[in-house]
């Protein structure tokens, strides 16, 4: 599992999204026309891709791309 | 766990009834066009009937059992316990089902009380009540379940307004030595309590002027403090973490396989999430039926009314191996494994909206009563 796999994952699931646009040290909010309803997406991909439930703490504390896929690699068994 | 088993109890009839006013969420003006279309296809919710503040849950909860007392030729002096599930009670008090023992001319000899509970409420409902008729003393029991969530979510908070629609259904359960055992596993956690709640109004928080102002909480979102909050991700959490798992620990209990069972009706919470919870379960789509597009997230009702909606043909003409799930306001859980055979289901009803009492609400009605 690397970094740049979770990216195409989340590609996958934001067509309108500019692919290639995002990378690891992205602030993802900026690329991902952040708002609740994509929160919601992304929770929904990584819990069934990799099995771990993001917290709205763990958004709150993720920045870049890196910082959330950090916390996947931890919790991921 | 709580893993436990009805005996002796067979799952009768089936009615359910929703307002004939339909909202389209596309007409929401608190958003914008692509943020309405974005909301209906990840959450699922195009169209909703809403009750407006003429209809209450118990008179639809009334006018589906009343059909379904008729077309099962059951006479409401049969019905020894009558259970109203809902988070939407006519009267602070008294409860609503003894308000509805005697305006639906049910013996003074029966029992009647309310269970306030929501989104789980259907499932908790046929577990009271199946566990009361289940000695044998009580042979007929009503179980009236439902909400109008529409009108406690406010019309300036597009967390919560789009969501909800509102119906009242109406299930019969009789003793019957011959019934096949249902089996539930029920779960509660209060630590969530605030992801799903009216804060005040209650004792806790006794209603004040201040009450019913409508302040903005956060950017874009405004409602009082008499008003539904809900914290979307936290009650995403909890589902994918407790959903799943809850099933299959009652599917693994009874030494059966998902392949057991012919449909699995889930409270009809978002698509997003109903969808990953189906995928968690590794259930394919024709075992998973789905109202959410058509009538919304109905609370207490989203079980029986998707039943009615898209089993009812089934129900009524053989028998059927189900597992119901509910999910929510609590936080509370249960799931439960249920057979049916050939059960009576009219026809979904339609509450009109004619006459004196029960105008079709305006958009304009709609957002003055929020």
């Amino acid at each position: 599992m690397t970094v740049e796999e979770f990216i195409l994952k989340i590609e996958a699931e934001f067509p309108d999204m500019e692919q290639g646009k995002l990378l690891p040290d992205s602030v993802f909010r900026e690329v991902m026309n952040w708002n609740s309803i994509n929160a919601l997406i992304l929770i929904a991909m990584v819990d069934t891709e990799y099995d771990v439930i993001l917290t709205a703490d763990d958004l709150r504390s993720s920045v870049i791309v890196n910082d959330i896929f950090s916390i996947i690699q931890t919790r991921h068994t | 766990m709580a893993l436990v088993s009805v005996e002796n109890v067979k799952f009768s009839g089936l009615a359910a009834c929703v307002p004939q006013f339909e909202y389209n969420n596309i007409d929401y003006d608190l958003l914008s066009k692509e943020d309405n279309e974005l909301l209906i296809k990840t959450i699922g919710v195009e169209k909703r009937r809403m009750a407006g503040p003429h209809i209450t849950a118990s008179d639809m909860c009334q006018m589906a059992a009343e059909k379904l007392l008729s077309q099962m030729s059951v006479n409401a002096s049969e019905i020894d316990i009558l259970i109203f599930v809902s988070q939407s009670r006519d009267y602070v008090l008294p409860c609503t089902a003894i308000v509805l023992q005697d305006k639906m001319g049910l013996p003074k000899t029966s029992l009647a009380f309310d269970i306030p509970l929501g989104c789980s409420g259907y499932v908790y409902g046929i577990y009271v009540l199946g566990s009361l008729l289940s000695k044998g003393q009580l042979k007929k029991g009503l179980l009236l379940v439902g909400d109008i969530s529409s009108l406690s979510s406010c019309y300036l908070d597009p967390s919560t307004f789009p969501l909800f629609g509102d119906s009242g259904t109406a299930t019969i359960l009789e003793y019957d030595p011959a019934a096949k055992p249902m089996w539930f596993n029920m779960q509660s956690d209060g630590s969530g309590w605030e992801a799903i709640s009216i804060p005040e109004g209650g004792t806790r928080n006794y209603p004040k002027e201040d009450s019913f102002l409508i302040k903005e909480v956060a950017p874009g979102i405004k409602r009082s403090r008499f008003h539904l909050q809900l914290n979307g991700i936290d009650v995403f959490n909890f589902t994918l973490r407790e959903v799943a798992p809850n099933i299959n620990v009652l599917l693994k209990h009874l030494s059966k396989t998902t392949e057991d069972y012919q449909y699995y009706l889930f409270h009809q919470a978002n698509k997003l999430m109903n969808e990953t919870i189906r995928k968690k379960l590794k259930l394919v789509p024709e075992k998973v039926p789905y109202t959410l597009h058509k009538y919304g997230n109905t609370s207490s009702g989203s079980i029986p009314l998707t039943m009615v909606s898209e089993l009812r043909k089934e129900l009524e003409e053989k028998p059927l191996s189900l597992i119901f799930s509910g999910f929510g306001v609590g936080l509370s859980w249960a799931s439960a494994a249920i057979e049916t055979d050939k059960i009576i289901c009219p026809e979904l009803i339609e509450y009109p909206n004619l006459g004196d009492k029960t105008p079709q609400p305006k958009i304009e009605d709609i957002k003055s009563f929020k």
